[in-house]
């Protein structure tokens, strides 16, 4: 049963057929089974105890167990980032997703899984948890930061999953492990009760087996919340609608400085392979030019950077998690330690390099330039947007690398987000869908992007590759 | 003790020092608005309550939350801007400041850097029988934090207070002499009070006011090197710690010494400033916009709304008094200067018969108040009912024998 797509246990638990407690009993049985190797989940003594309600079949999700990312707020149960910091805290509110999630029928929602610490890294490494593991081959990366959630899906542990998305942290780890992950549009999944990275990028969003689960938990999770200021009061259309549509004639843009030295040769060839695949279901493609791309990973490691350094201030062990013992002597010193001992290394290089950003006498010159271009990245786009439908491009340079290989050397960690993070500095709705495997057998995945709120015609144009193609039916031996 | 305490009347002349050297302050006020809930959240901003009692996820900081903009702690702002005779800006966002204290839960305060909602305005105060204009710099409004209680070995937190709407009234600095400066706070206090938007107490924290001050030789085009004060808790100690520091760098600069630019604290016990950091220990708040908060446009209908709602101001009021009742301006300006005072007087003099309401106008002012600064109260807290007063009056003024 664990290993049925929501909408297929949807189908069942309407009809009847089987009970929520049924479901989560055989996700439990997989989690048994597998997670020891796979390590996706973290603290999960309390929620295999839990037992869920009968499911209400007047709501969509039937009774669905939904596994979350450590940095969502779950009402009285620990949501820690996956950081020593904030060890034992139990928020006292849930986040506006998880309560759209319980309102649309969703079951248990206390499956927590790994990621890097403060969804800081691309690799899931940097988890005080310790690494999660690709399902398709354990020594390698199941990518990041919502690696986690990746990995469970990928490995029949969960039926489907929340991420957080603020350089690629959704579409990465789901390209890592061959399933389906979803960036919406800055503003369409409210992040009120999301742990904040960088508050103007994150976003929250689906990690599913298929395409059609992805637009039934967007279905569930979007909307304006009044108590996210940043989240547009539009209308939500329903994505299931989009899917089934055919191609024809949808104008689809190759981004020319995406296709350049630093991309994997075989991912090059896989994804030129999808490329002709839509051309061969009716969609026309052309080379467009996105010409400040190559300034996207400097810019975002000065905002986001910067907007971390600020909001992890929060934790210096005055009212919750970790607060370092025996500083005896002052204030300071307690700060000092705590955030000594309560970071990892890789959220003290974010703090310390956003700290420097906005610093006297730098904020012209790093700030306030990052900004601008941040601006000219989003306009490229807007003019690609004029014509083309979507822009298609690959959703990481390499496939899933060995865990160690990359953690002691941050630039190239951060060179794994090179396709991903421009999607998150324009604040664009992006896709990444299984589109082949390299000859190690590890997944390959392809990212479509479109104008802001248009999610449907990312769901249009994945569905129909994948109904076109085999990728997303392939399971990891485990 | 200071001179100054004992020879005040030395002060009242300004003393010889006087004669070489300038006085140039500026005022930095804090206002507390009265808005039912706080500026990002819906807690209450109910004063006096048990501690840690009105707060939530939002003002507490708590990972995950957001906040969320309450509309007429922005109104409000815009009423006070527009009283002030400032630009109210067509686009406002705010910024965050980033600096760690125990009792600022996110370890920064949302505040408003380089857009504030309004910039460029005047108040026109009393001052020494003068009318003196005053200008404004900026208003922007901000959150307050939350209060210490330190104990033996131990600190405590109180978060009511945390995330509270304040309005950051800057002055330039204009300002001449530390009695002006009192004077500006009066003035301040007293329209505050007509639009109705803030208790503007010192004792309870609902008023707060640094000041900026320098020394220049008179005539000098630059201003001299300069000294912020806090921890002043009443209009009075203001004054008398910008006078305490007027002789202090007075004297400086006469020995020939230099005046250090540092952040000073009033001791209300000793009456002296202290320096509590130089500028080399100056925090560096690293201001950027809050990425939680919109930008928000001010439109020209907004203005025009909430110019509807600001009432008949202490200015206005004092001439239409001398109008319509034939008062003195000293009368005049004396039952204006609080809404309250105000609209107790005109009750009276509208129910005097008389053509002559001078007469009313002098027993308010005169045995009236007298009565209530006996009792610490102001004059419209004398329980006297109008028709009782106005008997009273009639009674004198005809001076009926009832012997």
């Amino acid at each position: 049963m664990n290993k049925l797509t929501a909408h297929e246990l949807i189908e069942k638990s309407g009809k009847g057929e089987i009970t929520a407690a049924e479901i989560f009993n055989s996700l439990k049985k997989r989690i048994k089974d597998i997670d020891s190797q796979v390590k996706a989940y973290v603290r999960l003594a309390d929620s295999l105890d839990s037992q869920p309600e009968p499911a209400n079949t007047q709501l969509p999700l039937k009774g669905i167990s939904v596994s979350i990312k450590d940095n969502i707020c779950t009402r009285g149960y620990n949501t820690e980032c996956c950081s020593k910091i904030l060890a034992g805290f139990k928020p006292p509110y849930d986040a506006t997703v998880i309560r759209k999630l319980k309102e649309a029928g969703a079951a248990i929602l206390t499956l927590k899984t790994n990621m890097d610490e403060f969804a800081f890294g691309s690799s899931t490494e940097n988890s005080c948890f310790g690494p999660t593991h690709n399902p398709w081959d354990l020594d390698v990366v199941p990518g990041g930061s919502s690696g986690g959630s990746a990995a469970a899906v990928a490995s029949d542990s969960a039926i489907m999953a929340l991420g957080s998305d603020t350089g690629g942290s959704i579409r990465q780890p789901a390209s890592f492990c061959g399933v389906v992950g979803l960036k919406p549009t800055y503003g369409r999944v409210s992040r009120y009760g999301l742990i904040a990275f960088a508050s103007s990028l994150d976003q929250i969003g689906p990690i599913t087996k298929d395409v059609r689960d992805s637009a039934i938990l967007m279905n569930a999770i979007s909307g304006y919340d009044p108590y996210d200021s940043t989240s547009i009061n539009m209308d939500v259309p329903d994505y299931t609608k989009s899917l089934g549509m055919d191609i024809e004639g949808v104008k689809i843009g190759i981004p020319e400085e995406y296709f350049v030295e630093g991309l994997d040769k075989e991912i090059k060839t896989i994804v030129q392979e999808a490329i002709n695949k839509l051309k061969s279901l009716g969609a026309d493609y052309k080379s467009v030019s996105l010409p400040h791309s190559q300034y996207a990973i400097p810019v975002y490691y000065i905002v986001a950077t910067a907007e971390a350094s600020s909001n992890l201030a929060r934790f210096d062990g005055v009212q919750y998690g970790f607060r370092a013992q025996g500083v005896k002597s002052n204030l300071i010193d307690m700060y000092k330690k705590t955030r000594g001992d309560g970071f990892g290394e890789e959220a003290k290089r974010r703090i310390i390099l956003g700290t420097y950003a906005l610093s006297h006498g730098y904020y012209d010159a790093y700030y306030l330039r990052a900004l601008k271009v941040r601006t000219l990245i989003k306009q490229d786009f807007d003019k690609v947007f004029e014509k083309f439908d979507c822009v298609v491009t690959p959703t990481s340079p390499t496939a899933a690398f060995k865990i160690g290989e990359k953690i002691k050397d941050p630039l190239k960690m951060y060179l794994s987000d090179i396709y991903t993070i421009s999607a998150n500095l324009a604040g664009i709705p992006a896709i990444s869908i299984p589109c082949g495997f390299t000859k190690k057998g590890l997944p390959v995945g392809l990212q479509i992007l479109a104008k802001p709120f248009n999610e449907e015609m990312l769901f249009r144009v994945a569905y129909a590759f994948e109904q076109a193609t085999p990728w997303h039916l392939e399971k990891p031996k485990l | 003790m200071p001179l100054s305490k004992l020879l005040p009347g030395i002060w009242k002349n300004q003393n010889y020092s006087a004669m070489e050297y300038e006085t140039v302050i500026g005022l930095e006020v804090h206002l507390h608005l009265k808005t039912k809930t706080k500026a990002f959240c819906g807690c209450s901003t109910e004063f006096g309550q048990a501690p840690n009692s009105q707060v939530c996820p939002v003002c507490l900081g708590f990972p995950g939350s957001l906040p969320v903009l309450n509309k007429v702690a922005l109104d409000y702002a815009i009423k006070v801007a527009l009283a002030l005779n400032c630009q109210v800006q067509e686009y406002t966002k705010f910024d965050r400041k980033n600096y760690f204290y125990p009792d600022l839960p996110k370890n920064y305060q949302i505040s408003q850097y380089d857009l504030p909602v309004s910039r460029d305005g005047f108040l026109n105060i009393e001052s020494d029988d003068k009318t003196e204009r005053v200008a404004i710099r900026r208003v922007h409004l901000e959150e307050d934090a939350g209060k210490l209680i330190h104990q033996e070995n131990l600190s405590l937190v109180d978060f009511n207070r945390t995330g509270i709407p304040l309005l950051e009234i800057v002055s330039e600095p204009d300002i001449n002499s530390p009695q002006e400066a009192y004077d500006y706070l009066v003035a301040l206090k007293s329209l505050i009070g007509y639009l109705d938007v803030s208790d503007c107490d010192m004792e309870k924290g609902s008023l707060r006011c640094d000041a900026n001050i320098s020394i220049r030789k008179k005539g000098a085009k630059e201003l001299g090197v300069k000294t912020e004060l806090k921890n002043m808790n009443s209009f009075k100690a203001v004054k008398e710690a910008l006078s305490f520091e007027v002789e202090r760098q007075t004297e400086l600069l006469k020995k020939g010494k230099s005046i250090v630019q540092e952040t000073r604290l009033w001791d209300a016990k000793e009456l002296k400033t202290v320096s509590m950091r130089t500028k080399e220990e100056a925090q560096d708040y690293r201001y950027f916009p809050e990425p939680d908060l919109t930008a928000f446009i001010i439109n020209k209908e907004k203005i025009d709304e909430i110019k509807k709602t600001i009432p008949e101001l202490p200015k206005e009021k004092a001439g239409r008094f001398m109008k319509e009742y034939g008062l003195s301006e000293y009368d005049a300006k004396i039952l204006v200067s609080n809404k309250r005072n105000a609209d107790y007087a005109e009750e009276r003099l509208k129910a005097w018969p008389d053509e002559n309401k001078k007469s009313v106008a002098n027993w308010l002012i005169g045995p009236l108040a007298a009565v209530a600064s006996t009792t610490n109260i102001e004059i419209s807290q004398v329980n006297i009912p109008a028709h009782n007063f106005l008997e009273l009056v009639d009674l004198v003024e005809k001076k009926t024998n009832y012997l």
